[in-house]
């Protein structure tokens, strides 16, 4: 083999390789979450993301016929990070919020969501308007708890926004927070969780029509292609079973 | 993606309160740094070995863990035990703002310290061994001409280390501190906009080490004022004699 043809063949095997990399590049949907936020997104002691949301996103690709690849990300720079395409889509517990919908798209629903007080066992504290006056009141940043909190009760309790729902749930337990306004599922996790003992939801859920959905960039037509596979999962079954490992209870 | 510039003007006044407490973390617990670092730098540029070892810990242990971890050690960390939860420390330690102020004032103190152990240690002898001479014991000596030499000396670099404390400060909003950082982020959670805040927070930073840095620059022409140069004119009716055609020349 002459030193040409050695080059020319080389070039030819790169090229092949970097259209073959370009072309599972293009047909991969990169679909990111948080990996805070138990029992709908955690990571494993293995360092692998599990929970809820992830069990979704593989059944969901499952039926697209799709191949994914999950990444974790911070929470407070998501969206960002859809719309600067890093992933394509994030399956995150989101809610629905009109803010959000200013910036990205969201699929239908795959769930829905109720906020929900949690206190000490016992707590006198009355989670009202009056009887939390002058308390202290945690949620997490960029979440519809933390935008509640501050919307109805910003001006007579005293706010604190976490990083992650742990840091959150920390500080409760150290007393810190006389009270956490969390969504509610996430929270009855916890509550049976050893850390969770001696505390308890406190007062009525607050039913804020609040739905969880798929985000994606503006315009992106993924948003249909997830919107259907999640009618498809429902219908099938195979969405009733994940629910199942994480709730007694349906939360569709 | 389009550039909103309203909410930048929309929510300014509410970055300038983050900076405010910005500001008054990187005050506040740069003054307890400077206060544990001067007994800590004499003591490490001690030459007794048991009487530095303590020193050399303490800055090993500051300088070589992040200061994140440092953070959360000091807020989440501490307040896992339940001796600390029921100690006298508690009422301040539940605070973010005071576990901040303690996790920044140990971190600094552990930088400043070097520094200034390595300003008393680049003091001429020539000048120790002189106070030596006048008969000063080793209180007057630390006193009159050590700390004042070692002050001048390290206040470069010093301002350097103000500077970096001024950006490390931004990790409070890891605490649920609202300072300039964690203001913008609260922003951003409902406005979506993380360039236009974020570059308006970097505006504001910038604006505030320009005021360190001035006051260093101030500081260091008031307090070396040695080390600057001033030309004075030779007088027009000096004698011939006297001039140097050198300077003259120029």
């Amino acid at each position: 083999m002459n030193i040409p043809k050695a080059f020319a063949t080389a070039a030819l095997i790169a090229a092949s390789l970097l259209t073959a990399q370009l072309a599972t590049a293009g047909d991969k949907i990169r679909i990111a979450t948080e990996g805070a936020y138990s029992p709908f997104n955690m990571v494993d002691s293995n360092g692998e993301l599990i929970g809820f949301d992830v069990d979704i996103a593989k059944a969901l690709c499952v039926q697209m016929q799709a191949d994914c690849e999950i990444v974790a990300q911070d929470w407070d720079g998501i969206i960002p990070g859809l719309r600067a395409r890093k992933y394509d889509a994030i399956i995150a517990s989101m809610s629905i919020t009109e803010e959000r919908m200013r910036v990205v798209d969201f699929s239908e629903k795959y769930y829905s969501n109720v906020l929900a007080f949690v206190t000490p066992e016992g707590s006198d504290v009355q989670v009202t308007k009056e009887g939390l006056k002058g308390k202290t009141v945690g949620a997490q940043r960029a979440t519809i708890a933390g935008q509640y909190l501050e919307d109805n009760l910003g001006d007579v309790v005293n706010v604190k926004l976490y990083d992650t729902q742990d840091n959150a749930y920390l500080d409760l337990s150290t007393g810190r927070l006389d009270a956490l306004l969390s969504d509610k599922f996430p929270a009855y996790d916890w509550l049976r969780s050893d850390d969770g003992k001696g505390f308890a939801f406190n007062g009525d859920d607050i039913d804020i029509n609040d739905e969880i959905g798929i985000a994606v960039r503006k315009g992106d037509p993924l948003k249909d292609k997830f919107s259907a596979a999640i009618k498809a999962i429902v219908a099938d079954g195979t969405y009733a079973k994940i629910n199942e490992k994480y709730f007694p209870f349906s939360i569709y | 993606m389009t550039w909103e510039w309203d909410v930048i003007w929309k929510y300014f006044p509410r970055l300038l309160e983050g900076a405010w407490l910005t500001m008054e973390l990187v005050l506040i617990s740069g003054l307890i740094g400077i206060a544990l670092a001067i007994p800590l730098s004499l003591m490490r540029a001690s030459t007794r070995p048991w009487v530095k070892a303590l020193p050399f810990a303490y800055i090993y242990f500051f300088r070589g863990t992040p200061l994140l971890v440092q953070i959360f050690l000091v807020y989440y960390g501490a307040s896992q035990f339940e001796a600390v939860r029921e100690s006298v420390f508690w009422p301040m330690l539940r605070q973010p703002y005071w576990c901040a102020i303690i996790a920044f004032s140990l971190n600094t103190a552990a930088y400043s310290a070097e520094l200034f152990r390595s300003a008393i240690q680049a003091i001429p002898t020539g000048e120790i061994e002189a106070a030596e001479a006048m008969g000063m014991n080793k209180s007057t000596q630390i006193r009159r001409i050590i700390l004042p030499r070692a002050f001048g000396i390290a206040l470069p670099a010093y301002g350097n280390e103000v500077i970096l404390m001024l950006k490390g400060s931004a990790l409070a909003s890891t605490i649920t501190l609202l300072d300039l950082t964690g203001m913008a982020r609260t922003i951003i959670a409902r406005t979506y906009t993380p360039l236009e805040m974020f570059l308006a927070a970097g505006v504001v930073y910038l604006a505030i080490s320009a005021l360190i840095i001035a006051l260093f620059r101030f500081m260091e022409y008031r307090f070396n004022r040695y080390q600057y140069y001033h030309h004075t004119e030779t007088p027009v009716d000096l004698d011939p004699q006297l001039r140097d055609p050198h300077i003259d020349q120029k």
